[in-house]
């Protein structure tokens, strides 16, 4: 027996009677022989929970953890503190051993949570329509460009240098399968160049994406790339940081037809990469090209306000080959975590934390100057995340730093690091940091 | 249930705070040195301010108002709603599996990479398949992966033409979907009366730009494809490839293999198979097997073992590319790895034989009350119609709401599109015979309702806290967000 199959010998043998075979194997004579697999799989036979831990603590205790030495990596992943009400109340089996919402009246929990994600995304970005969440920002950026794609006729969709790595990665797969082009554009004082933008925008444009803060940390003229875009019948398109969007201009107010980012940092944990959670919003104009699932407000039979999936002849399951994406489950349960972060954090908290990321950044990034090991490299205005000269050889900066507990920097040139700081940092560790590399 | 609709927004109370920061200096200090004047938020935040003890209260009360697995039986046919074991909650929960950075150097993932490499093994000895990649997020996303690949293919070769990929009209949705989304042509051909792959029409569909066939075995019919070896032989001699729809993978796990049946690329979805939560819709994970010929068209980076050591090999010329940020779901790839471990060969096997012993009875006993289009043995599912004529005008639907009363969650309806009122019911390995024997009562006792009580099913649900949802108003004026009442 299996602690996960309840069916004893005694039940299979009355099972097996009324569908009227003699044994197991006989359910599975439609395969045919010459494919069945007769043999035993080369795996090791059933483990109970006291040996299953004991191997996966194996694997763990190979890892060096963000628990285990500071972390001051970012990049669109960030060690952001998770509040303990974000776990408890996710893990809740309600909402965790659920599936897509398709019974609204037993899935109450799981739309009204999705509505108001979509509600707090809204608000955040000053957006008008927000889907139910991506895999991940980068994903979501490919489905914006497809967005593009899907709205205006050309065929070049430009993406400004400064934007990380992995999401232009993916989006150069997702486009060049269909054949679309990637334009990228050059950058200036570690920012993408506006004037390089200008000279190579076209008719042939469908769409523009530019990051603010960049992968490098600073802040990009977003509304400048959009406008020349509109210009061009071709949508802007921005990749945020959503915790910096209680402090900075949002993509509504720059002008933005499509917003994409990533909210690991509300309330989901790091994961080596996945899983987190892309989210997307955009003007009332492009709602119904957005991918994915959306609720929406709606009355039951009695007049009771209820939720349920809505807007879905853009989905898979009714358009098959005529969909807007094929996108099917997506990161629902990482979006309730982001959905009670934001709540918890609310009005104030949340801003307030933007300022205690913003302003523990550039207390570092002043004093590490001051040390005498580390120069400006770029002009522009940052919020957490920022780049320096090392004075000293980067490998061997790396090499003290992981002497000294503190997880190795990002290398982004020669002889360039970064920095990103968040609120989980406190000022004892940034000061740690700071005799560490005094250390040197 | 108890009756809830408050939205957070709702509750909020000007001044009451949820959550305060270390540092409180660092909070209070002047942002405008730090920006332009025209970098900066005009705009209101208008977040909810409300206290920790209320947000907790809330979301317990909206978890009230919906059904998990953890609460009863879940047929959702196609979606394997199984038993999801807590020690793998535990497990991906480690700081040593979830706080690490992808960004850290590979020295310090060594554990995970290792976890990483032996799931991967163990998925290929499941599928019989050469090489495995787990950076798709979810089934879809796994299949978009895997016909970039067939694209890929077929670039290689210059056989830049092969754009036609043939599905059957069983198939899922996500399907032709992908098969857009990677740039290719959807070829629907007719299936048989029984539900399987007409070879004829197959024969037919297939010319000069045929790139290849997408299966899902057992169909979504819950079938086994009989024919699979001719089915193979004639997509591989007119240079098509194979693409396997892992959707169903429960049936058959050490009965027959994918890789075996000739299947070049297939995508498994662990939280399906393996057992990892559905989270409402997600996070799922889809990684992909291939055939050592394709496995150079892989998503970089690749993960290689060199003698000792983990490394993650970005130097792929032939790669398609990335497909997702990073590595994959790796969170959702060590619960599915806690449960192979767990359940072992033999626990595998055993899942698979009573995940169809199950559906088998099922289907026995619910073709005495039910009409079954395709009466053959089945594999993890099977098929019923709700087409009773038109003598009380009750539908799939109206049973499907009538089950909410008897609290069970309801079998997948309306699909697949090729049965007339579908009604698809998977009851997973992870049922009881008497949890089964509950739901067959209660379907026997809606089926003598049709009859001599069809308001009743009209007016279904009536013991859930809210009623039927009007979602054609719904869609015709969308809500989609929040938005305060003007004073």
């Amino acid at each position: 027996m299996f602690p996960y199959i309840p069916v004893s010998k005694n039940d299979e043998k009355h099972m097996l009677d009324i569908i009227g075979v003699g044994n197991i194997d006989d359910l599975f004579v439609d395969i045919p022989e010459n494919v069945r697999f007769r043999g035993e799989l080369k795996l090791p036979l059933q483990k109970s929970e006291i040996e299953i831990r004991q191997i996966m603590n194996g694997y763990a205790s190979k890892n060096i953890s963000a628990s285990d030495k500071l972390c001051f990596l970012g990049d669109g992943t960030y060690d952001s503190y998770i509040p303990s009400i974000v776990p408890y109340l996710t893990s809740r089996s309600e909402f965790s051993t659920a599936y897509t919402p398709y019974q609204p009246e037993i899935s109450q929990g799981t739309l009204h949570g999705i509505f108001e994600f979509q509600s707090l995304v809204c608000n955040l970005t000053d957006m008008d329509a927000s889907n139910a969440s991506m895999y991940d920002g980068p994903t979501a950026a490919a489905e914006a460009a497809l967005m593009a794609f899907d709205k205006s006729k050309g065929n070049t969709f430009a993406i400004a240098s400064t934007v990380n790595q992995n999401t232009i990665d993916v989006i150069t797969t997702y486009l060049k399968y269909r054949n679309h082009e990637v334009l990228i554009i050059d950058q200036k004082d570690l920012r993408a160049d506006l004037e390089d933008f200008k000279a190579k925008a076209s008719k042939d444009l469908v769409g523009v994406l530019v990051q603010s803060p960049n992968r490098y940390g600073y802040l990009e003229d977003v509304k400048g790339f959009v406008e020349i875009a509109n210009e061009n019948k071709a949508i802007g398109v921005m990749y945020a940081d959503p915790s910096s969007l209680a402090l900075l201009k949002t993509p509504g107010e720059l002008g933005v037809d499509v917003v994409v980012g990533d909210m690991q940092q509300f309330g989901n944990a790091m994961n080596f990469g996945g899983p987190h959670i892309g989210f997307m919003a955009a003007t009332a104009k492009l709602m119904r090209k957005l991918p994915g699932r959306i609720a929406g407000q709606a009355k039951d039979r009695r007049g009771n306000r209820a939720f349920v999936l809505t807007l879905q002849a853009r989905e898979q399951h009714i358009r098959r080959d005529k969909a807007a994406s094929n996108i099917c489950s997506n990161q629902a349960l990482n979006a309730l975590s982001s959905t009670i972060y934001m709540s918890l954090l609310g009005k104030t908290g949340l801003k307030e934390l933007a300022i205690n990321n913003t302003s523990k950044a550039h207390y570092l990034h002043d004093v590490l100057i001051k040390t005498g090991s580390f120069e400006k490299v770029s002009n522009g205005n940052f919020y957490r995340e920022f780049v320096l000269r090392s004075k000293v050889d980067v490998k061997t900066l790396n090499e003290h730093l992981n002497k000294n507990n503190i997880l190795s920097l990002k290398v982004v040139g020669t002889d360039l690091v970064q920095f990103t700081v968040t609120e989980n940092r406190t000022k004892s560790e940034l000061d740690y940091l700071i005799q560490v590399v005094e250390g040197l | 249930m108890s009756s809830y609709d408050k939205l957070i927004f709702e509750l909020s109370q000007p001044g009451r705070i949820g959550f305060t920061l270390a540092d409180e200096e660092f909070s209070n200090v002047d942002y405008n040195q730090f920006f332009n004047e025209d970098e900066l938020r005009t705009s209101e935040l208008d977040f909810p301010e409300i206290n920790e003890t209320e947000v907790v209260r809330h979301y317990t009360a909206l978890s009230n108002l919906n059904f998990g697995v953890d609460t009863g039986f879940y047929p959702l046919g196609s979606c394997t709603m199984k038993y999801n074991p807590k020690i793998n909650e535990e497990i991906a929960g480690n700081p040593k599996f979830s706080h690490i950075h992808p960004e850290q150097p590979i020295e310090d993932v060594q554990g995970t990479l290792n976890l990483m490499y032996d799931c991967s093994e163990a998925l290929a000895e499941i599928t019989g398949m050469d090489a495995i990649s787990l950076q798709p997020a979810a089934g879809s996303h796994g299949e978009l992966t895997g016909l970039m690949i067939m694209k890929a293919y077929h670039l290689s070769r210059g056989d830049h033409h092969r754009v036609n990929i043939i599905v059957p009209d069983s198939a899922h949705g996500t399907n032709p979907a992908s098969a857009n989304m990677s740039g290719f042509n959807t070829v629907e051909i007719k299936s048989k009366a029984n539900g399987a792959v007409d070879v004829e029409a197959l024969k037919a569909a297939i010319d000069e730009n045929f790139a290849g066939l997408m299966l899902t075995n057992p169909s979504t019919l819950g079938l086994f494809e009989r024919n699979i070896e001719e089915i193979t032989k004639i997509v591989h001699e007119a240079g098509g490839l194979l693409y396997y729809d892992g959707a169903n993978m429960n049936a058959i796990m050490s009965q027959v293999r994918p890789g075996d049946m000739g299947f070049d690329i297939i995508h498994l979805n662990l939280h399906k198979t393996f057992s990892t939560p559905h989270g409402g819709g997600g996070p799922g994970a889809g990684p992909i097997g291939v055939k050592a010929r394709l496995e150079k068209f892989l998503p970089f980076p690749v993960l290689e073992k060199q003698e000792e050591k983990f490394v993650l090999n970005y130097d792929r010329p032939d790669s398609i590319g990335k497909i997702k940020n990073y590595y994959g779901n790796i969170g959702i790839v060590t619960r599915a790895y806690t449960y192979i471990l767990r359940m072992g060969r033999d626990g595998l096997k055993r899942a698979s034989e009573v995940a169809v012993l199950n559906a088998n009875y099922m289907q026995k006993r619910l073709k005495a009350h039910y009409h079954l289009p395709i009466d053959e043995l089945c594999k993890h599912e099977f098929v019923l119609s709700g087409n009773f004529g038109l003598t009380h005008g009750i539908n799939t639907i109206d049973i499907a709401k009538r089950l909410l009363d008897f609290g069970f969650h309801p079998p997948t309806i309306y699909f697949p599109l090729i049965i007339d009122q579908a009604m698809m019911v998977e009851p997973t390995e992870t049922e009881s015979l008497q949890s089964m024997d509950k739901f067959i009562d209660a379907m026997i006792k809606i089926r003598g309702e049709i009859d001599t009580d069809p308001d009743i099913l009209h007016t279904a649900p009536n013991t859930t806290h809210i009623s039927r949802i009007d979602e054609v108003e719904a869609a015709r004026n969308p809500i989609i967000r929040y938005m305060k009442e003007e004073a």
